[in-house]
């Protein structure tokens, strides 16, 4: 009887992967989760989350326009995003408001621009909602290959340039002094993170994106005082969020991305609640998290 | 043995620094040759840092100019203040981000070594996998020493180094630069700590967002010179063959006056009896 039972909830547990667009699902989460672990220690050391934020809200505007006008996604998105990029750094850089107000103010802009259109052009609601809350119907294996160059691409940046991103995150200032192009580190940081953001929002969605830039960082800056293990261990959080957020989604018929940041909050609390009060200090030090 | 260039490595010329709140510096010149070991003091906003961040780059000349010798490599070590001690990152990762020019993370066997030496010079041996937070306040100050020595600088920039730190702390970093200008570093370095750390120094910079006197310290920590650099009366009195500076509530208890009476007429803080003289009147 035990047998039968255990293979009954094996074949439950494997239900899923028979089809098609779960399998392309869940690579594409499980890629986009390794990506945005990576990225996200970038994004939480500097206290960036808010940029985070701000720019997956911002991506979406360009994702309603180029629904709209059957623009292709990538290009309209991008295109958008970097506009919003380049405001929010003029705005902040002219000294007109304090950067997180300048991109409170260039990304709801942006997103309500989205909302707008989406009211106004109705045909085009399904993919916006899909860009919203992320759809595992419609990744497609160009989706995949697409996480997966932009993963490369930022792996190998990080890892070929790993001292100077360490050296510009730790102390830009000194970094400077000693040579370092601070400015252009922090430009192709910016690109790496639209890029990722524009990649997988299909699969997670521009709302809930920026949890999992944070929170799989987050959980490893508990587990750990060093940063190149931190650059190890939050990707895998990040990965592993997304394959079981994944699967979970399919059994409860829930949202795949919102199932997936619940796995990474999950993991966070669980985490926050058997570490230690010193890794409960790591955390509460982080900037705007 | 220290051995002095002629030659001035740094060049400030007529320079002003300004911000938007106005100017921080103006018309300062100041000329550091190599091997010297020059301290720059004054009171909070008189420019000190900002001296240094235009040596260093940082903000540029709005008029005048600084000059960093061809070649002169810069080691700049920042207020402890300004480290962010939560970041995740070991003493020896401190170390190796400055050595940008191998991209890989790990450190080569001959960058190991380098940096055993370095850590060992500075007593800072067994150190290289703790975490920054988890060292004292003295480790902690020599680790960003240590940081900028790893970059293998001609000249060593140090802001406030005993900014905060305890009594034997002030010591150690004292005794610890006065090592590396012995070894021949050249050092130059802000600070608040005129009797702990300047009068210790061979020449002092007394900067209210211009240059009040440019000397070694009796010829700089004299009563005029310190109530013009901080806009107060200062008393200065003789210990050991150092100038010891007072405040003036210190200088007019009867402890000081006690010791004060003792010392050649020329340097009783005579002021402070003017005035209490005639605050009684």
């Amino acid at each position: 009887m035990i047998t039968s039972l255990a293979s009954s909830l094996a074949l439950d547990v494997l239900a899923p992967y028979e089809f098609g667009f779960f399998n392309r699902g869940l690579v594409a989460a499980t890629l986009a989760g390794g990506l945005c672990g990576v990225l996200g220690v970038y994004v939480v050391l500097r206290g960036m989350s808010y940029i985070g934020h701000g720019l997956s809200h911002a991506v979406f505007g360009g994702a309603a326009a180029s629904a709209v006008m059957s623009v292709n996604f990538f290009v309209g998105a991008g295109l958008w995003g970097v506009i919003s990029g380049v405001l929010i750094g003029r705005i902040s850089r002219r000294k007109i408001l304090g950067a997180d107000a300048a991109i409170g103010i260039v990304t709801t802009a942006s997103f309500a621009g989205g909302i707008a259109l989406l009211n106004r052009y109705g045909q085009a609601r399904k993919s916006i909602e899909a860009v919203l809350f992320g759809s595992v119907l419609g990744v497609s294996w160009g989706d995949v290959i697409a996480i997966l160059a932009v993963g490369l691409a930022v792996c190998a940046v990080l890892l070929f340039a790993y001292r100077a991103f360490l050296f510009s995150t730790f102390d830009p200032e000194v970094a400077r002094v000693s040579g370092e192009r601070v400015s252009l580190i922090e430009v192709v940081l910016m690109v790496m993170l639209s890029g990722t953001i524009l990649v997988t929002m299909r699969v997670i969605g521009t709302l809930l994106i920026s949890a999992l830039l944070v929170i799989p960082a987050a959980t490893a800056r508990m587990t750990t005082n060093s940063f190149s293990r931190m650059l190890v261990i939050s990707p895998v959080l990040g990965a592993a969020s997304c394959f079981v957020g994944m699967n979970l989604s399919y059994h409860l018929d829930t949202s795949a991305g919102a199932t997936i940041i619940l796995v990474a909050a999950a993991a966070f609390t669980a985490m926050y609640l058997l570490a230690g009060r010193r890794a409960r200090v790591r955390v509460a030090s982080l900037h705007h998290v | 043995m220290i051995i002095i260039d002629t030659e001035p490595i740094i060049r400030c010329d007529a320079l002003s620094v300004a911000y938007d709140t106005g100017y921080a510096l103006e018309n300062v010149t100041v000329h550091v040759r190599r091997g010297e070991f020059v301290g720059i003091v004054g009171p909070s906003g008189s420019g000190k840092t900002s001296l240094l961040r235009a040596i260093t780059g940082a903000v540029p000349a709005a008029r005048g100019s600084v000059e960093v010798g061809p070649g002169i490599r810069i080691g700049y070590v920042p207020q402890v203040e300004s480290v962010d001690w939560n970041f995740p990152i070991t003493v020896a990762e401190v170390l190796t981000m400055t050595r940008t020019r191998r991209r890989w993370p790990s450190a080569t066997r001959a960058e190991s070594e380098e940096m055993s030496h370095i850590l060992g010079g500075l007593g800072l041996e067994g150190l290289g996998h703790r975490h920054i937070r988890e060292l004292s306040g003295g480790q902690q100050q020599r680790v960003f020493i240590a940081r900028a020595m790893f970059g293998r600088p001609d000249v060593l920039l140090l802001d406030e180094p005993t900014s905060g730190v305890d009594v034997r702390t002030r010591h150690e970093v004292l005794h610890l630069l006065h090592d590396l200008h012995h070894r021949g570093a050249t050092i130059v370095l802000t600070t608040h700590d005129l009797n702990g750390l300047a009068s210790h120094l061979p020449r002092l910079v007394c900067l209210n967002r211009e240059v009040i006197a440019d000397g070694p310290p009796r010829e700089t920590l004299i009563p005029e010179v310190l109530e013009r650099t901080y806009g107060a009366p200062l008393h200065v009195l003789e210990h050991g063959g150092m100038p010891i500076v007072l405040d003036h509530d210190y200088a007019t208890n009867d402890l000081v006056r006690g010791v004060s009476h003792r010392l050649p007429v020329a340097q009783r803080p005579t002021r402070s009896r003017e005035r209490d003289g005639g605050d009684r009147q």
